[in-house]
């Protein structure tokens, strides 16, 4: 079957970001770009399921400037097939990536489709879900298990008291969670070879999908910084100063 | 205005966190409902009713509800939706998983995990794992919004007196079947809603050690926590996971014993009143935002702390 897994290009994770001046937002001049820790897990799950024999193509595809081709080559160097680039050098909120996805699903019609469950920039959580709405599939969210057996998938998910597991019909929706697996590195000479994968780029127009949005970012600010605290000598000192400075315990 | 507040709930009692999601509803102002959805959940809708400022319960009792699944209750939530200005749920692994496939939907962008109401078109919402707070306005006819709970005090669970509606719309998709739930339990106060947390990370060494950690709490009446690395490692099960992709707590104390402080684990615990952190790496991160720190083996620390309070 095929396995199409969306991958987002955002800040590195390691980065610790500062809002820019004017508060119009972060500031990602010359910052490390990675690929979404999410999306790694979500194609490294990919290909362990071609590895396995259940999945026979693997297309990723990313949605957002130019420079996202990097994470799609990295993708390709993991295992993936083939690449697609929808371009769009505005910042889209889920719901319009999530529309251009769905195009690019009806145009690919994969089994299964594969995202992060979440992106740790907008950490907005919502693109799968929303994307198994427009599409009309059952969705697997923040899965920590995925087992494909005939014509469904058994997708065991995290939820707050502990895990619940679905059984959802093929064609699916899966989003990752952290436990998911362990992605792998790409080693040099898949890099080399992912240089000669294809890959291919489209717009939101040539797809027929509008990005209109209905939310505006007004600003963006620092959080409040909290004042700094005092270290304390023993474990005496420190109850003391609970019960009697902070008063909570 | 007329608000529709979905409820968090297990079939049997009404979550904690539907209160503070009520709280967020009544900041925007306006008439508050209360969806309940599931499979014989009645005593949910009868604790629903009673929550100070809800002015109807409707409760939707049907098998195709009975486990939440989003194929399911989001198409029916989207079609009572359509009478509503704004539909809110709590940013709890149910809440996301259900609410973005409604905004889909009903065609509106959805805001994620708002920490305060401005107005009733305008929200704040951290991104980059807190360390950024977006301002947020939403033109939709329809506002459809995820509450994070320690961003709202929690309302009254007692005082009100809801009218009831039956909603007899039954939506069954059949895309997706419950197969199973394995819950962890646990006799401590639930993670998101307990005074006191006390966490513990990959300086633990092992599960075995967490002992150390659950004597602690159980004097103090807390519960426990952990960091990613712990649960990675396999100390611990991952529902015990604070961070930013784990539970986010804000509570009265934290106390991080073993843990460097990654921006990641920050995220989600750094709204608390007070932290403390015992750390031997008089380096770590976590110094940073701890208001009291403790340089110092968590071996004998813990145990003695343990003593003292």
């Amino acid at each position: 079957m095929k396995v199409l897994v969306a991958v987002k290009r955002v800040v590195d994770y390691n980065v610790k970001v500062r809002v820019k001046a004017d508060n119009s937002g972060v500031d990602l001049a010359n910052v490390k770009m990675s690929m979404n820790p999410f999306c790694e897990i979500a194609v490294e799950e990919a290909v362990r399921l071609k590895e396995k024999g259940v999945a026979t193509e693997i297309v990723v595809v990313s949605i957002g400037p130019t420079t996202a081709q990097e994470q799609l080559r990295t993708a390709l160097a993991l295992g993936a097939d083939r690449a697609i680039l929808v371009e769009s050098a505005e910042e889209l909120t889920s719901l319009a990536v999530a529309k251009l996805l769905k195009a690019v699903v009806d145009k690919e019609q994969p089994q299964l489709v594969i995202l992060g469950k979440q992106a740790i920039d907008s950490d907005n959580n919502q693109t799968g879900q929303m994307l198994a709405a427009l599409s009309g599939y059952g969705q697997g969210t923040f899965a920590s298990k995925v087992e494909v057996s005939g014509d469904s998938v058994a997708v065991t998910r995290e939820i707050d008291g502990g895990a619940q597991t679905v059984s959802l019909k093929l064609p699916a929706i899966v989003t990752t969670d952290l436990r998911l697996n362990e992605p792998r590195y790409a080693t040099l000479p898949n890099i080399m070879k992912a240089k000669k994968k294809p890959l291919e780029v489209l717009t939101p127009d040539a797809l027929g999908v509008s990005t209109a949005s209905t939310n505006k970012t007004l600003k963006v600010e620092a959080p409040a910084a909290r004042s700094a605290g005092i270290k304390v000598k023993s474990v005496a000192e420190l109850v003391e100063k609970l019960k009697n400075e902070a008063k909570v315990i | 205005m007329t608000i529709l507040v979905i409820a968090e709930h297990d079939n049997k009692v009404l979550a904690p966190a539907t209160l503070n999601t009520v709280a967020a509803a009544a900041k925007i102002g306006g008439d508050i409902h209360v969806l309940v959805a599931g499979q014989g959940a009645g005593p949910v809708a009868e604790a629903a009713a009673k929550i100070a400022g809800v002015s109807k319960v409707l409760n939707a009792d049907n098998a195709a509800y009975a486990h939440q699944l989003p194929e399911n209750v989001a198409p029916l939530v989207a079609e009572l939706g359509k009478n509503y200005s704004h539909i809110l749920a709590a940013a709890t692994s149910n809440g996301k998983n259900i609410l973005p496939r409604v905004a889909a939907a009903l065609d509106v962008d959805q805001i994620s995990e708002i920490i305060s109401v401005e107005s009733a078109d305008t929200f704040k919402r951290p991104i980059y794992a807190g360390n950024a707070i977006a301002t947020v306005q939403s033109t939709a006819a329809i506002k459809v919004i995820t509450v994070r709970a320690t961003g709202f005090d929690p309302v009254a669970a007692e005082g009100g007196s809801a009218a009831f509606e039956a909603v007899g719309a039954a939506h069954d998709a059949g895309t997706s079947s419950f197969v199973s739930e394995e819950l962890a339990k646990s006799d401590r106060p639930e993670l998101t809603a307990a005074k006191i947390v006390v966490s513990g990370g990959r300086g633990m060494q092992n599960g075995d050690n967490f002992k150390h950690l659950y004597a602690l709490a159980d004097k103090l009446g807390a519960a426990v926590g952990a960091s990613r690395a712990a649960v990675d490692a396999g100390f611990v099960p991952n529902d015990m996971q604070v961070g930013q992709t784990g539970k986010i707590v804000a509570p009265q104390l934290y106390i991080a014993v073993g843990i460097s402080g990654a921006i990641q684990h920050l995220a989600g615990m750094k709204d608390s009143k007070v932290i403390v952190a015992i750390n031997k790496d008089e380096e770590a991160p976590i110094f940073q935002v701890a208001d009291y720190g403790l340089v110092a083996d968590l071996f004998e620390a813990v145990p003695e702390l343990e003593k003292l309070v």
